[in-house]
């Protein structure tokens, strides 16, 4: 049993992080020009939110808040497609939390739900099994989403699946990368980012040498960081520092749960049952190549993408006009430049999806900003 | 008594009106909420008042029933009791309706019987009329109690709109249990933990409060929506700003720890034994003194102040000297994703 104290203790304290925020002003102005950061992990975004981390950073330190939360980065057309096979007779569509409030063409999944379609956020991919079991008459869709940090969850759940004969799952793969995704957004000529806080979870998994590329492709310090606030402050320490001496490494200030190499247990097992897919359609960043994951074909009578391919809308659908997800994810605006922020669009309402997760950046900046500014 | 224990289980015939209902009503309800008015048996309650009354209703639909620190029928008691407390209205009067689903055993509905009957001790007030109706086998989850209550206001002006500026708040005892702990009784949560609910009855204290002439802005018990929802609702109501300090809010432990597990925050989740109040600076000293007297009161404290910058809105201080808005919990509450 875990002490529940444990979780939490030490990397809140206000006497590091005002230490902290000193000693980052000190190398800061040691940098001529602005240190443009992103972290790439809507959970990094919500820690300097909910904390103010911001607040207590020098001018020249800007955060620009990438694609790194799964629910803001699915397009509508993926949601339809969950909508579409829940609505089909006989089927009991699993998923995990925010993803029912995110708006597809024809609404949400909560929309959905509400009218009658089943419909069932869980917290534990594993629970999907005990559905299963519990409805022999039902087909279960687990519509899987998430970044390498879940992928790992939803092998284990197509291998026991797979070994317990359990016939009535099948799975609709959303499960999407982050390394393409930073290429992405390195690609537009306009990124103004030049330094990375690399994602805490996803590193445990996929290991610190998935973002060697980067630094090398892009000359930017790459620094993996925990979540807790302390965490996040060393790691800004740590990029201003490189930044000062003009370097550009990989650094793991995560080091109590990252390595090199990461878990390859997880790894062997996602490769066991997924493969790369050729081409995944991020919301606000389009077509990326290589950056999601789909069942390999021997699993083919497990992909729900194929198994209720005439039930499947296939038409792209693009976000609402005014939505400015798109340019938030690749850094080259903030939430508030955005024409409807927290007037048409709400977290009660929300027309893109960065306003659905806690995780999205105009949640975040909705729910804590304002303050300040 | 043998009639009841002899059938185990609620059957339809038990909401008929007929004689199985009447077993159930005389033996388990009447006994266990005996008082005068109960036993007359009238169509309806008579009651006398002298001045202005509150009255107040709400319906529990707790699941799981039974969790670390109560059950559904101290909640239904405590619920409806603490709403006319935080009026300054003495709990006098109450009605008390069951929707029970067929097949619900007696002995579980007994339990929560007397556990409401122990509750009412704390405050005083009486049942004085009620209802069963037994539903089908899934047209409902087990036992649904509604419970309205009605009391003599003992101090007029408490108000959501009452908030001045210099007012202090005061919060009763640590934030989040009660939703912690529901959260903790539903599946899949096994923790290893001795976090109860703060589910109480609050009429003693601010029966005390009153008796000391404590003057009183605002007083609203912290349920659904936890203290964001009740700092939010006066901040708007009364136009002002309220500040308050994260470090000054107490919180325990296994509530901090099980948010870090969900990604909640203690702010958002509900209580059920909490309340919140807005004095006057000059009182504060004299409120904390009453309150402390309480056991569940021992941590009371003023976690902020009331100015008039920014009308409307919440501002949470951090230990570390950030701000931000505390905003009100949005949607359900569900578990974050990564
Ligand atoms: S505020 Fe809403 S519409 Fe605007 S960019 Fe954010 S999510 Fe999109």
């Amino acid at each position: 049993m875990i002490a529940l104290t444990e979780l939490y203790k030490g990397f809140r304290d206000p006497e590091v992080i005002r230490s902290l925020a000193k000693e980052i002003a000190t190398y800061a102005s040691l940098i001529d020009g602005n240190v443009n950061i992103m972290e790439v992990c809507g959970g990094h975004t919500h820690t300097i939110m909910k904390y103010g981390l911001n607040q207590l950073l020098p001018d020249n330190i800007d955060f620009i808040h990438g694609p790194g939360c799964p629910v803001c980065i699915m397009p509508k057309e993926r949601i339809d497609h969950a909508a579409a096979l829940a609505n089909l007779p006989g089927i009991i569509l699993v998923t995990l939390g925010d993803m029912i409030r995110v708006p597809g063409s024809k609404g949400s999944l909560a929309n959905y739900r509400a009218n009658g379609c089943d419909i069932r956020p869980i917290y534990d991919p594993l629970d999907t099994l005990q559905i299963a079991i519990d409805n022999p008459d039902k087909t279960i869709v687990f519509f899987a989403i998430g970044f390498e940090t879940s992928t790992p969850m939803t092998a284990v759940l197509i291998d026991q699946a797979e070994k317990r004969d359990i016939k009535n799952l099948v799975f609709h793969i959303n499960h999407v990368l982050v390394p393409p995704a930073i290429d992405a957004v390195m690609a537009d000529p306009k990124a103004k980012v030049n330094a990375f806080i690399g994602p805490a979870h996803v590193s445990v998994i996929s290991g610190a040498k998935v973002y060697r590329p980067a630094v090398t492709n892009y000359n930017t310090p790459v620094v993996i960081s925990g979540f807790e606030p302390v965490d996040v402050m060393q790691s800004i320490l740590m990029i201003v520092k490189q930044k000062a001496a003009a370097k550009a490494e990989l650094e793991n200030q995560y080091s109590r749960s990252v390595s090199e190499e990461g878990n390859l247990t997880a790894q062997a097992l996602v490769n066991q049952y997924l493969k790369v897919r050729e081409h995944f359609r991020w919301r606000g960043l389009g077509p990326i190549p290589s950056s999601a994951l789909m069942l390999r074909d021997e699993y083919a009578h497990r992909d729900a993408e194929r198994v209720f391919a005439e039930h499947l809308p296939n038409e792209e659908i693009d976000d609402h006009k005014a939505c400015q997800c798109g340019d938030i994810l690749r850094g080259l605006c903030k939430p508030k430049d955005c024409k409807v922020f927290g007037r048409g669009c709400t977290p009660e309402t929300p027309l893109g999806s960065c306003m659905v997760s806690s995780e999205g950046a105009c949640n975040a900046y909705y729910r804590y900003n304002g303050v300040t500014e | 008594m043998n009639q009841i224990n002899s059938r185990k289980v609620v059957q339809l015939s038990h909401g008929g009106g007929g004689k199985e209902m009447n077993h159930l009503i005389k033996d388990l309800f009447f006994k266990a909420f005996d008082n005068p008015i109960l036993r007359n048996e009238e169509d309806a309650a008579v009651l006398h008042f002298n001045g202005d009354v509150a009255f107040t209703t709400d319906s529990f639909t707790v699941a799981p029933l039974f969790f670390s620190g109560g059950d559904i029928g101290k909640l239904s008691i405590a619920g409806t009791v603490n709403d006319l407390a935080m009026m300054a209205a003495e709990p006098q009067y109450l009605s008390c309706s069951f929707i029970i689903e067929e097949g619900f055993e007696i002995a579980k509905l007994k339990t929560i019987v007397e556990s409401m009957a122990k509750e009412l001790k704390q405050s005083g007030a009486r049942i004085v009329c009620g209802d069963t109706k037994v539903v089908p086998r899934g047209c409902a989850d087990g036992l649904f109690i509604n419970t309205s209550g009605v009391g003599r206001i003992l101090r007029k002006g408490i108000s959501v709109k009452n908030l001045a500026c210099d007012d202090v708040i005061i919060v009763s005892r640590d934030i989040g249990r009660h939703g912690a702990a529901i959260l903790m009784a539903r599946e899949g949560l096994a923790l290893d933990s001795e976090l109860t609910s703060d589910c109480a009855t609050l009429w003693p204290i601010v029966e005390q409060l009153i008796a000391a002439n404590i003057e009183i802005h605002a007083m609203r018990d912290a349920t659904r929506g936890g203290l964001s929802a009740v700092l939010n609702e006066w901040a708007q109501a009364s136009d002002v700003e309220i500040n308050v300090h994260e470090e000054a809010i107490p919180v325990c432990d296994e509530v901090r720890g099980l948010c870090e597990l969900y990604g909640f925050e203690p702010f958002d989740l509900a209580n059920e034994g909490t309340f919140i109040l807005a004095v006057p600076k000059e009182s504060a000293d004299a409120t904390l003194e009453i309150m402390k007297r309480f056991c569940h009161c021992e941590q009371a404290s003023i976690i902020g102040d009331v100015n008039e910058n920014r009308k409307g809105k919440v501002v949470l201080n951090t230990p570390w000297g950030s701000t931000r808005y505390l905003d009100l919990p949005q949607g359900e509450l569900l578990p974050r994703i990564c």
